[in-house]
């Protein structure tokens, strides 16, 4: 295969935000994830925790709370509105100011009809969950102090709120308040502080779970209002609660980081009264863990240290595989950084605003190469307005740059030769307002953007500025264009069950077959026209355009399997490159590794080695061939966030080390340790 | 532990006509223990004299009669008793020649078996169930007998057990699959009946024993699968209600033996005592199937303590009278004499701790699991000795070993005769032999105040075969004798000294004055260790300041440690002309003189390289009294402060206290008297110095952590080269 150089790129300072609440819904597996920037993903717990769909946050606008009624989402933060996302459109649908100050909490009852909001004037407003929005029903009884959680009785007859030193139960029906449970601060705290109950759970025999901050999960008769057990769980806060559906497990997460698991077990063998038993501490955060799932198998926690841990729980698992392993996810399953392989230009995409860099250049030999030129950040381009950067792109040329938010799109004429001069196209068409998905064709001269309604917009790029061409339709009626290439667009918005492609092509339009699993990445390859796809659950297909079938070496790749190794990895290929040079050549990467499928190689046997670099260094000339097969594994690189082949045989690898983002993120809560 | 001896033929077997029959019926006890009453399966009864392998005497039965129970011998009336044709009853004395011509009585059911056990009047348990005592029952023989079986209900076994007041007769039958334990009780005449707990893969049990140890009756039964189960009922009169009805019969399982594919057709368990069984019929686990031994299993722990193969075809019979085992393979009778030690885990496994602290002083002592089952011995000796003599020699040692116990002469001749018994004995013989020998000897000197062998018990303490488990009462022996050597070798080899004694041990050493113990010969490597440690450091010729850049002087001053260095730049031999001459306030603090003599020294190092558990240890140190507490404080402090300086690696003992055992007792003893040592005013001096010198070495420890911090972050940054935003590199793929 032979010498690469590689330009190791770590000046590319993306932060992820916090992790502020979650939810889960049941019937479709998806996990709902709300950030602290507003910004919302949407996993699938089906698909190899794919994160299917992102929705942009904003600024000033900070999500607090999350809640699925049924298929709908709808969310409540500080701004005092409630907000209902599209999910086809990715989009908000439309907010509401809940009128009552900030809001705190928002839960939903489990029969979907009825939304509780939780506001800092201290009411507890009811709304109801119409076909076409919400309406406002009514207040409950009004207190003092704000609320700060809320929980449903599973019967959805009563609603238990926790506030400030104390805990309400509310019926639902009436509005008034049935009981006052006092919670007492911690022995030792400081009598002016109060003790706050960050969580509540209500479950179906009417016990109530609280979480506090004095460290403390209670277990109330809600029957009675009476204290039944505490568990003393750490020091410091409790911030989240979470039950399973058969209330049989209770995890809750705590500032320490820690994730405490509750039991309900007999305490003696063969009885039958249970009781509530701390069994279990997960220890997976540096940080404040602010959100917490059980799902039955697996908890998922999230919180300030921004990623996202899906915990199996080990006993409930029967047969052990990759898909129940422990899961942490740091990055976002999408392409934040676009290069220009000509002009060795990189564009990375924040949160508000673009980078464009120029890598350097070096000269003279060695492992390790004497820098030149340094690389030389070009531009920094803010956007207009609050809205996040939804999309981005640089084209192949380096002359166009092209930027995304929900509401609106904006090109720009790049021209980087001694100076550099940026001017913004003035006249976009009308219909290109936004896109969730940005491409440019491999020559520069069109624009594709996947937009709203699952349409795809075709514009022509030249020097005096650029025309729409047309939109193509799924399921529309066939329309030829002669152009020199093959335009792939996922439209993400049409939900990944269905597999659903729009090709255009010079004579045809095809559709590629349905596959279950949602497609993290995929790229035509332009010399040979074959559209090469990777799937969240780790499967390769090569299509064949032309032929309009799967291509023989992806026939092959079915037929024989793919090596067990390489199922086995847990982050999914977020981008697919083909050599300028050598066609059979793809390059993909994860956040681990990156890979050079060579087609023209043996695949690698299944019980082979399937990352066998090391070896193949240590074997003589001759014998290599014999051992090397077409999977080229370089691990060398770690935490990467994206892999591209330049023109000249170079690569381009941007790392971001996890410790520098841990490095970033406020001083967690201190803890005593031993011997310090 | 346990071990087979070699054992010898006593008969060839008859053969019989039908081939699983093994040709004896049974083996019964004659008057003295070296006499058998082996009775065949036709017509004759044989008597043997089991040490000389000897008939002497033999008697049969007409042609057309046969022996239908083995015969037994009635200690009340020195006479053979034996069945013939179920239901003739013959009584015979030894100078009887002719059977038929002795006494006979017809009764008037038919006889499964006649029991006798010695001084008790012989039992006769009738086929249906009936009992009689047999002076009784020859008084009237036409006398009716009840039935108690049920129609279709048939006996499998039976014994009898002598229990501490009376007789029990125990008999199992089975009826449809379903099987029942009668026991019965005589004065007054009770019959009780149990249900055997059917097992869903349980079949017949294949052999029952039952034995009577601590005021219970202990069943053994073993199924067809291997497993061994023991069923615990009380010897005592139950409740006269329960005896009405069928009680049902707990058991717990004793033992599973490894059995192999397919059930065991004829096997046979036998307890020995309470935690070992002999086996037999059933293959060696680690051998292959097809191979039949007899193995000893210990229950208590699950281990095959002993085995030996048999030659041929096994009947499941097993036999036991005194120390010696009776079974049937192939076309003879063997006996094989065993012995069983008292189990215990310190025994099997504390022994490993000494051996790795002697290192290769000395072999491995551990039986090993792989050589026990194919040479019981060492086999050098085999090649040379017949099995005779072998068993000769073991008979000879054996009695010696009995003659030395019961020998009420003198100490020097014991002595001389433990020496006798040390030199021919070989060492898996030894190890049985040797924690018997020293209990008898420990028994003795409690009963003959003046009797003490101080030698001997020196000598058999070396072998390192004993551990506390063993002979328990030989430590506080030597502490009462005041046997100082006897006692540090204790407390080296043992490794299972209970906390309660070791306290003992502490208490008397840190009692008894030091001239007393001066006269004592201890271990020369201990008292060598302790000279070592008292000699003090060695004004030696240092010309780089103190060693290790050891500074006393920050011991004084608690801000002034930053100002030390700059201090310490002073000359050397000032230094050490300092320490001579002046008194300098903070050198007491650190050579300290030793506070005890060198034997007590010595024997302080001893306890303190015990075994404990401190929650335990705990309790018996409070009963030290405030003076003793403060000299072993000072002691241990001399100790410490001796540990901290550079005088440590100039001694080469073979064993010493680590310095954290000395920490551990330090917090032990203040935590055990804490408040006596706060209220004692003599204490204060040696608190306040203690706290001193832990002050100092927490700030020096303090000092390292912070260093260790900033060599792990040199290290880790040293492991990732690479920081930069920037860089470009070369990577070749294959």
């Amino acid at each position: 295969m032979g010498e690469f150089t590689v330009h190791r790129v770590r000046f590319f300072h993306y932060m992820p935000s916090a992790v502020r609440a979650l939810a889960f819904q049941p019937q479709r597996q998806k996990i709902a994830v709300a950030r602290t920037d507003g910004s919302l993903e949407i996993l699938n717990r089906a698909d190899h925790l794919f994160q299917e769909k992102v929705i942009p946050g904003r600024e000033q606008r900070g999500t607090e709370a999350l809640a699925w009624a049924g298929q709908r989402l709808f969310s409540a933060g500080l701004n005092g509105e409630l907000v209902e996302y599209d999910m086809q459109e990715l989009r908000e649908k439309y907010r509401l100011d809940a009128s009552g100050g900030p809001v705190w909490t928002l839960t939903c009852n489990p029969q979907g009809t009825r939304l509780a909001v939780g506001c800092e004037d201290g009411t507890v407003k009811l709304f109801e969950v119409c076909d076409d929005g919400i309406q406002f029903e009514r207040n409950l009884a009004k207190q003092k102090g704000r609320i700060l959680s809320l929980s449903w009785h599973p019967s959805g007859s009563r609603l238990v709120a926790g506030m400030a030193g104390v805990i309400w139960v509310f019926d639902a029906g009436t509005g008034q308040s049935v009981h006052r449970l006092l919670v007492e601060r911690g022995t030792g705290a400081p009598r002016s502080k109060e003790c706050v109950v960050w969580s509540v759970v209500c479950l179906s025999d009417g016990t109530i779970v609280s979480g506090d901050s004095s460290g403390n999960v209670k277990v109330w008769d809600g029957d009675t209002g009476t204290l039944i057990r505490n568990h003393q769980v750490t020091k410091w806060d409790v911030l989240a609660l979470s039950v399973s559906q058969d209330e049989t497990s209770l995890v809750a997460g705590t500032s320490e980081g820690t994730v405490v698991q509750f039991q309900h077990l007999s305490v003696v063998l063969g009885r039958e009264d249970k009781e509530w038993v701390q069994t279990r501490t997960f220890k997976n955060h540096t940080h404040d863990v602010r959100a917490v799932l059980e799902l039955d198998t697996a908890v998922v926690s999230g919180g300030m240290d921004t990623q996202l841990v899906v915990r199996p729980l080990l006993d409930k698992i029967d047969v052990k595989t990759s898909a129940s392993a422990l899961r942490k996810i740091h990055f976002p399953h999408r392409r934040l950084v676009s290069c220009s392989r000509t002009a060795r230009l990189l564009l990375f995409q924040h949160r508000i605003h673009l980078e464009l860099w120029r890598l350097g250049e070096s000269e003279g030999t060695g492992d390790s190469l004497p820098i030149k030129r340094k690389p030389e950040k070009l531009l920094h381009l803010k956007t207009k307005g609050e809205e996040h950067i939804c999309c981005s792109a640089l084209s192949p040329c380096g002359g166009w740059v092209v930027v995304s938010t929900v509401t609106n799109l904006r090109l720009y004429r790049l021209q980087c030769d001694e100076t550099i001069s940026i001017t913004k196209v003035s006249k976009l068409p009308k219909v290109v307002s936004s896109a969730n998905q940005i491409c440019f064709s491999s020559d520069s001269s069109y624009l594709f953007t996947a937009s709203t309604c699952s349409s795809v917009h075709v514009l022509a790029l030249s020097q005096s500025g650029c025309t729409f061409v047309c939109t193509l339709k799924p399921k529309s009626c066939k329309r030829t264009y002669n152009w020199p290439e093959f335009l792939v667009s996922a439209s993400r918005t049409v939900g990944h069950c269905v597999l659903d492609l729009v090709i255009v092509c010079v004579q045809a339009y095809c559709t590629v077959p349905v596959y279950s699993s949602g497609v993290t990445a995929m790229s035509i390859n332009p010399a040979t026209n074959n559209l090469f796809m990777v799937h969240a659950d780790q499967q390769i297909f090569e299509f064949s355009l032309e032929q309009k079938q799967y291509t023989d070496w992806s026939r092959l790749v079915h037929r024989k399997g793919l090596h067990p190794q390489w199922l086995e990895r847990d982050t999914p290929v977020t981008n697919v490159t083909f050599s300028p040079r050598n066609p059979a050549h793809v390059i993909l990467h994860d956040m681990y590794m990156f890979c050079i499928i060579d087609q023209t190689l043996p695949l690698p046997e299944r019980n082979s080695q399937l990352v066998n670099q090391l070896t193949l260094r240590s074997l003589p000339e001759k014998e290599r061939r014999a051992h090397s097969h077409a999977f080229k594994i370089c691990k060398t690189f770690k935490e990467l966030l994206f892999v591209e082949l330049l023109e000249d045989q170079s690569l381009v690898v941007i790392e971001r080390p996890l410790l520098d983002i841990t490095a970033q993120l406020p001083p967690p809560v201190r803890q005593k340790k031993f011997a310090t | 532990m346990a071990a087979l001896y070699e054992g010898y033929t006593l008969c060839g077997l008859v053969p019989t006509q039908n081939p699983p029959e093994s040709g004896i019926q049974g083996i019964e006890l004659d008057r003295d223990d070296d006499r058998v009453l082996v009775t065949d399966s036709t017509r004759s009864v044989t008597v043997y004299k089991v040490s000389d392998q000897k008939p002497l005497g033999s008697w049969t039965v007409k042609q057309g009669q046969f022996i239908s129970c083995p015969a037994v011998y009635n200690s009340q009336t020195k006479e053979y008793v034996a069945v013939t044709n179920d239901n003739v009853i013959r009584v015979w004395k030894t100078e009887d020649v002719n059977i038929d011509q002795a006494f006979k009585a017809t009764v008037s059911a038919e006889i499964y078996r006649v029991h006798s056990v010695p001084d008790y009047e012989p039992v006769v348990l009738f086929r249906r169930g009936g009992v009689r005592y047999l002076d009784s029952l020859l008084t009237a023989p036409q006398q009716p007998i009840e039935e108690v079986l049920l129609e279709d209900e048939v006996i499998r076994w039976s014994t009898m057990v002598r229990t501490e007041q009376q007789l029990l007769v125990l008999f199992s039958s089975e009826q449809r699959g379903k099987h029942f334990l009668y026991v019965q009780r005589f004065s007054p005449n009770t019959l009780v009946k149990h249900q055997l707990e059917a097992g869903p893969h349980l079949s017949a049990p294949l052999s029952y024993a039952a034995t009577f140890r601590e005021e219970h009756i202990h069943l053994l039964y073993w199924f067809p699968n291997g497993s061994v189960y023991e069923s615990v009922l009380p010897a005592r009169h139950p409740a006269p209600a329960a005896a009405e009805e069928v009680q049902a019969l707990p058991r717990s399982l004793l033992l599973q033996l490894p059995i192999g594919e397919g059930e065991l057709r004829s096997a046979s368990a036998l307890p020995l005592d309470e935690a070992h069984v002999a086996v037999v019929g059933v293959s060696h686990p680690s051998a292959g199937t097809g191979k039949d031994y007899l193995c000893l299993w210990n229950t208590h722990f699950q281990t095959l303590q002993a085995s030996r193969e048999l030659a041929g075809k096994i009947y499941g019979q097993v036999w036991c009278y005194y120390g010696k085992l009776f079974v049937t393979h192939g076309k003879t009778l063997s006996v094989i004499p065993f012995e069983c030690q008292k189990s215990s885990l310190a025994a099997a496994l504390g022994k490993l701790k000494q051996t790795r602290t002697n290192g290769n002083c000395r072999s491995s002592l551990v039986p090993s699991w792989n050589t026990l089952p194919h040479g019981d011995k060492p086999g050098k000796s085999r090649g040379v000795t017949t099995r005779r003599t072998v068993r000769r020699a073991h008979t000879l040692r054996t009695n010696m070993r009995d003659a030395i116990c019961t020998h009420s002469g003198p100490v020097e001749e014991v002595e001389q005769k433990v020496e006798m018994f040390l030199i021919g004995a070989e060492q898996a013989e030894q190890q049985l032999a040797v924690g018997r020998l020293v209990c008898e000897l420990v028994a003795r000197c409690r009963a003959e105040p003046s009797f003490y062998p101080r030698v001997s018990l020196l000598q058999l303490a070396d072998t390192r075969y004993l551990c506390h488990s063993v002979c328990p009462g030989l430590l506080t022996l030597a502490l009462e004798k005041k046997d100082f050597r006897l006692c540090q070798v204790c407390l080296q080899l043992f490794p299972d000294i209970p906390e309660a004694i070791t306290c003992a041990c502490l208490k008397v050493i840190l009692g008894i004055p030091d001239a007393e113990l001066e006269c004592v010969a201890l271990e020369p490597d201990s008292l060598h260790l302790m000279k070592a440690l008292t000699q003090g450091p060695v004004p030696s010729n240092d010309d780089g300041g103190e060693h290790n850049g050891f500074c006393p002087a920050p011991l004084e001053e608690d801000g002034g440690g930053s100002t030390a260095p700059d201090a310490k730049v002073t000359p050397a031999p000032l230094d050490t002309s300092d320490r001579g001459t002046k008194p300098c306030k903070d050198l007491p603090a650190i050579y300290m003189d030793c506070p005890v003599g060198l034997h007590k020294g010595a024997l302080l190092n001893e306890v303190l390289q015990t075994a404990y558990s401190d929650s335990l240890l705990l309790p018996y140190l409070k009963d030290l009294t405030v003076t003793q507490v403060i000299l072993f404080l000072q002691y241990l402090q001399f100790l410490y402060l001796k540990y901290s300086q550079d005088v440590l690696p100039q001694i080469q003992a073979l064993r010493m206290p680590a310095v954290t055992q000395i920490m551990e007792w330090v917090c032990l003893l203040l935590d055990a008297h804490f408040t006596v040592l706060v209220l004692a005013p003599e204490a204060k001096h040696l608190l306040s110095g203690l706290h001193k010198f832990v002050k100092s070495q927490v700030k020096l420890f303090s000092e390292l952590g912070k260093i260790e911090g900033s060599l792990q972050v040199l290290k880790n940054s040293k492991q990732s080269h690479q920081t930069g935003q920037y860089s470009i590199e070369v990577v070749e793929l294959f």
